[in-house]
């Protein structure tokens, strides 16, 4: 059974909501039945036919091709199976995502794994603003599973985050891991302003020092941490070079903070 | 059956089932998990007094420890799930938590899971961290040397407790000499430990006593001082009992340490003083695991 594809074919004028195209969604329906479904394109509904080439019939492996960057929601809420992205993805990928894969090789737009709960999602290129963050007006952001951006990530990565592990190979913008409540975000390219702010748990684990950290993060020292080697090496086996590190990254400098709030959190720098 | 000069007495060793788990202490280096692993499972020889019965398994390789580091694998058995977890929690606690560099992880994936650094975080008095990591939890709980990390629950399994046998010397030294040829050969065996000091003990015991107080007391039948005064099972040779007591994950592995510690004890032979090889039978009052001597010698 060869993967459920859908090629884009026209070129979209206005932006693309890709929510119904998830293999829980599409477990058990016909070609018709898919081609028939209703995607809301700007104001209107267009048929899944009218935008894509469909071809395959294995909905748990569902390949969007010719991907381009307005397409959004691609695998909301999806709770089994893959999405390939071949191109760019839109903003709200794997948004409230419960389980499963995505694997984009591609750009995503902002709000990449909001409110995530788990599973994984790899990014090949780079993402926007507020990665796995809450929803505007939200308290919980990402709760659980695993991010990989192997290009850049924007502003806000993780705010409100809550549990699970964001991993980016690239660089990262400000306010990484803003209002935190906990979970792990690593970096291993360069983070912009104020890391950490208003931080109430988790762990930033920074590859490169930040330059300058927030007056409220106080530094409690170099120290080796033994769970870094475990935390490292639950990564081997994700497409990522972070699992490769778990016999080097074990020596860090610890900030703790935001002080000017709950203060439990930590910005790890590794020394 | 006779195996090299010393013979296998026709009887059974009699077990009962007990609740199992099994946990790994890494640290620094092996003596400081040794350190950690033996203060852990110090004074746990017997469930009749210590409330359970702890030894250590084998040491790890670093490729074998979550964390990379050396470490070695202890199993604590108990009666009772709650008394398991109790003893657990306290011997995890007093044993592990204050061992420099120590950490602690689950040894046993399966089964119910009972607490292991669950409470003890609340040492870290609120400067704990927590982190889940391929689906288990883990405590940072910092500690003067550092933090000390632990996993939140290990899994507690049904076992079997008290599978033995008996061997009886002509002299003392040579008792000793062949449980400790037992004892080498039996750590070689996976889920089986041997609780008491260095695998062996030497006051058997027989259930129930003339003190209405005591629920065991001494095995006068194979004690060589009181082969006149009681009704004994010792012939005018022997001078010395000794006795090995194992627990296990299951009764096959029961089996499998007792054959070959019988076999390394009849690899010295009569020639050495090694003159039988019995197992304490109660007669069905203690346990339904029975382990025919030779059955498993066949």
């Amino acid at each position: 059974m060869s993967a459920l594809t859908f090629t884009l074919k026209i070129e979209l004028k206005q932006r693309l909501d890709c929510s119904p195209l998830t293999p829980g969604a599409l477990a058990g329906k016909g070609a018709a039945e898919i081609a028939g479904i209703e995607l809301q394109c700007g104001n209107r509904k267009l048929r899944a036919d009218a935008v894509f080439d469909i071809s395959g019939s294995d909905s748990d492996a569902i390949v969007v091709s010719k991907a381009s960057a307005k397409l959004d929601y691609i695998g909301k809420g999806m709770e089994s199976g893959s999405i390939t992205v071949e191109g760019d993805a839109g903003s709200y990928l794997g948004l409230l995502m419960k389980n499963g894969v995505i694997h984009v090789s591609g750009n995503v737009d902002a709000y990449a794994a909001c409110e995530m709960k788990n599973g994984e999602i790899c990014i090949e290129g780079n993402a926007g603003d507020y990665l796995g963050a809450a929803l505007p007006g939200d308290k919980k952001g990402m709760q659980g599973g695993v991010v990989i951006v192997k290009g850049d990530a924007a502003d806000r990565v993780g705010d409100h985050m809550r549990r699970g592990a964001i991993l980016i190979e690239g660089n990262a913008g400000a306010y990484l891991g803003a209002r935190m409540t906990a979970g792990t975000i690593a970096v291993m390219g360069s983070v912009g302003a104020f890391p950490g702010y208003a931080m109430k748990r988790g762990t930033l684990l920074l590859l490169k020092s930040p330059g300058q950290l927030p007056a409220t993060f106080n530094d409690c020292g170099t120290h080796t941490l033994g769970f870094l080697p475990l935390l490292l090496k639950g990564f081997q086996g994700y497409p990522t070079r972070f699992g490769d590190l778990a016999d080097q990254v074990k020596r860090v400098r610890r900030y703790a903070g935001d002080l000017s709030g709950l203060g439990k959190g930590e910005i790890l720098v590794v020394a | 059956m006779i195996i090299n000069g010393v013979h296998i007495d026709p009887t059974f060793a009699e077990a009962f089932p007990m609740k199992a788990t099994r946990v790994i202490i890494t640290a620094q280096n092996l003596k400081w998990a040794y350190h950690s692993a033996n203060a852990f499972t110090g004074f746990a020889t017997s469930v009749i007094a210590c409330g359970c019965e702890a030894g250590i398994e084998r040491e790890l390789d670093p490729s074998e420890t979550p964390d990379g580091r050396p470490g070695v694998s202890a199993m604590i058995f108990a009666m009772g799930g709650k008394g398991l977890a109790k003893q657990l929690e306290t011997r995890a606690g007093q044993c592990v938590l204050t061992s420099p560099t120590s950490a602690l992880f689950a040894g046993i994936e399966g089964g119910d899971r009972i607490a292991l650094g669950k409470n003890l975080r609340y040492f870290g008095d609120g400067f704990q961290i927590s982190k889940r990591i391929r689906g288990k939890r883990y405590w940072r709980v910092p500690v003067m040397d550092g933090e000390f990390l632990t996993e939140e629950t290990t899994g507690m399994i049904p076992a079997v407790g008290g599978g033995n046998f008996l061997i009886l010397a002509e002299s003392q030294p040579q008792a000793l000499a062949a449980c400790e040829a037992a004892i080498e050969a039996m750590k070689k065996v996976p889920n089986v430990i041997m609780p008491f000091p260095g695998g062996v003990v030497r006051s058997g015991s027989k259930v129930g006593s003339k003190y209405k107080s005591l629920n065991a007391s001494t095995n006068d039948a194979f004690c060589p001082t009181l082969k006149g005064q009681t009704k004994s099972e010792l012939s005018p040779e022997i001078e010395s009992v000794m006795e090995i007591v194992i627990d296990g994950l299951s009764d096959e592995d029961i089996k499998k340490s007792m054959r070959v510690g019988i076999q390394a004890a009849c690899e010295l032979g009569a020639a050495n003083g090694i003159r039988r090889i019995s197992a304490g039978n109660y007669g069905g009052k203690l346990g339904p695991f029975l382990f025919h001597l030779q059955d498993i010698m066949a």
